[in-house]
């Protein structure tokens, strides 16, 4: 009971604060803008009306990778800066339990990023919001939120270690956004670009919410995406477990 | 039981430098320290900067694991039992960092308070008391980024106190506040130790460790020089005299002429805005005044006084190891 308040706590805890920084304005909702006007084109110059809704989800997907990417990073980075790291590792929870949550917050402040660009494309380019599986719809961005978030804590957990991790993140933000197909269809990839994709647990969360919304069976992607994502939540326990003790042998959890 | 126990407690940092060819260079920030904390106790430790104060701290607190030796809270292991130590210690420490800045500072101690299992009944309760102790009753809604450096460091001692902990650590908890602050939070710090809480300062403020601490341990380079009460440490200086001279911009080699003179066992220095005050020790009843005088040579010089040794003379007497 304990283990669930203080996940939800500190979840709602980190959107709040979030939220009260005002580069989270450009970066969940000025971005994917960017991004949606700049697919719309493209796609238009492709002249294939049918695909404008997957445009304009697209570039919210991108958004949302991005949000969680900066967002997981980014959070750590922040506490450490302000002195707030130490003693968030000095409380009794293991850090997971104060990680995951924080990450999770980000990914869900990227559904900031979705919405804005579907509503972006509907009020300028006039895209129809019509989705085929509008519940399955839903469940899926959550699911989503949810994978994003797990590969966020897998990620952030190096920032623990490394004091200049952000150099990961600025490495990762692309090539994600391809092999998971966020920007374009995994079948114009290589073969063994595949291979990568489908272990990713967001591949199949945006393969789900393109079948809620286009049309298609969105139960497979929902499911492996929640598999990827228990797996990856065993996986970034383990890391941030090493990575922890290693950072208190290294004393790299302060500022200097 | 000792409610803090460090044994040959030790810990060094490695340093890395060099692209090509890396040099690594290990530094010694704790050589091997032993004390003991007993219950109820306010135990200070007492050092200057770079002393290994702050190391020493990080792991009793278990945020930096010891490179060797052991370290107990309440029997127990710092390493072993990193959670149950946790649990029960509070730990505030200095400086204006340390907050989630862009929230209020209601918003600060009711997340900590859920991080250290704090029921939500008790911290309604709980978070407005604390808020009382530290004086910042009326202002708990305001973000904490525009309170002042001491507003700050009382949030800190208000965090550190939410899950009531037998043993709380302030690491050098009133730097950089303004004299009434300071005062303030001396007073705090005195009534947790009233209130039967086992509390270990760091400090380099002399005053600070005389008037609060039952005992004080006196820390430099990494090694504790001396431990004792303060009464037992002012006597380790008990038999000599302090002469205190003002100079107005001492000459190259004069300090070095004074500390080679005859029946010097100590000289320091401290830099006023345009004065330099000198603090020589030697000998109870040994006249020295004129001859200090003369290595001084043409320097105008102030007010010149002799006076008891303080604790403040015992500990530059041990940290200089004159």
């Amino acid at each position: 009971m304990h283990v669930a308040r203080l996940i939800a706590i500190t979840w709602w805890f980190q959107l709040k604060q979030s939220t009260k920084a005002g580069i989270f304005v450009f970066t969940a909702i000025i971005e994917p803008l960017i991004f949606a006007t700049l697919a719309y084109y493209l796609f238009k110059a492709g002249k294939q009306p049918g695909t404008l809704l997957y445009a304009a989800l697209s570039a919210g997907l991108m958004g949302i990778w991005s949000a969680t990417l900066f967002g997981a990073g980014g959070a750590i980075n922040y506490q450490r800066w302000q002195g707030v790291l130490e003693p968030l590792i000095a409380a009794p929870p293991p850090y997971l339990l104060v990680l995951f949550p924080q990450t999770l917050a980000a990914s869900t402040i990227g559904v900031y990023s979705l919405t804005s660009t579907l509503l972006w494309g509907r009020a300028v380019f006039g895209i129809p919001l019509h989705f085929v599986h509008p519940v399955a719809f839903l469940l899926a961005v959550a699911v989503t939120i949810v994978a994003l978030g797990v590969l966020g804590l897998v990620l952030g957990s190096s920032f623990i270690l490394y004091r200049e991790a952000n150099a990961l993140s600025n490495m990762l933000e692309f090539p994600v956004w391809i092999v998971t197909g966020a920007i374009v269809p995994l079948s114009l990839l290589p073969g063994w670009v595949h291979y990568l994709s489908w272990g990713l647990a967001p591949t199949w969360g945006y393969r789900a919410i393109r079948a809620g919304a286009l049309g298609g069976n969105p139960w497979p992607g929902i499911g492996w995406a929640l598999a990827l994502a228990a797996v990856y939540l065993l996986i970034g326990e383990a890391i941030l477990r090493v990575f922890e003790r290693r950072a208190r042998e290294k004393a790299t959890l302060s500022l200097v | 039981m000792a409610a803090i126990e460090a044994e040959k407690l030790r810990r060094t940092y490695r340093q890395t430098s060099g692209f090509v060819r890396r040099r690594t260079k290990t530094i010694e920030a704790v050589r091997g320290i032993d004390f003991e904390v007993n219950e109820g106790e306010l135990f200070g430790l007492l050092g200057p900067n770079g002393a290994g104060k702050t190391t020493t701290i990080k792991m009793l607190v278990t945020l930096l694991i010891p490179t060797s030796g052991a370290a107990r809270v309440l029997g127990h292991d710092v390493v072993h039992s990193a959670r149950t130590v946790r649990r029960n210690i509070g730990y505030v420490f200095g400086g204006d960092r340390g907050a989630y800045e862009r929230l209020s500072g209601l918003d600060n101690l009711r997340y900590f308070s859920e991080l250290y299992g704090v029921p939500p009944k008790v911290q309604k309760r709980r978070i407005p008391e604390l808020l009382e102790l530290v004086g910042l009753m009326g202002r708990e809604k305001e973000r904490v980024e525009g309170y002042s450096r001491g507003m700050k460091q009382r949030l800190h001692i208000a965090r550190g106190l939410l899950h009531d902990p037998p043993v709380v650590v302030l690491d050098e908890p009133t730097i950089g506040l303004d004299p009434v602050g300071a005062r303030e939070l001396r007073n705090t710090i005195a009534e947790l130790a009233q209130a039967g809480k086992t509390v270990l300062l760091t400090t380099h403020y002399m005053y600070e460790a005389d008037a609060l601490c039952d005992r004080i341990a006196v820390i430099a380079e990494g090694e504790i020089v001396a431990e004792g009460t303060p009464t037992a440490l002012k006597s380790v200086v008990a038999d000599r005299t302090v002469v205190e001279i003002e100079a107005y911009g001492l000459p190259a080699g004069a300090l070095e002429r004074v500390r080679a003179s005859p029946g010097v066992t100590s000289v320091s220095v401290e830099e006023r805005e345009h004065v330099q005050l000198l603090l020589v020790q030697a000998p109870k009843g040994l006249e020295l005044t004129q001859q200090l005088l003369g290595c001084l040579g043409d320097v105008r010089v102030g007010r010149v006084a002799a006076r008891e040794p303080t604790l403040e003379d015992a500990y530059v007497s041990l940290v200089t190891g004159s």
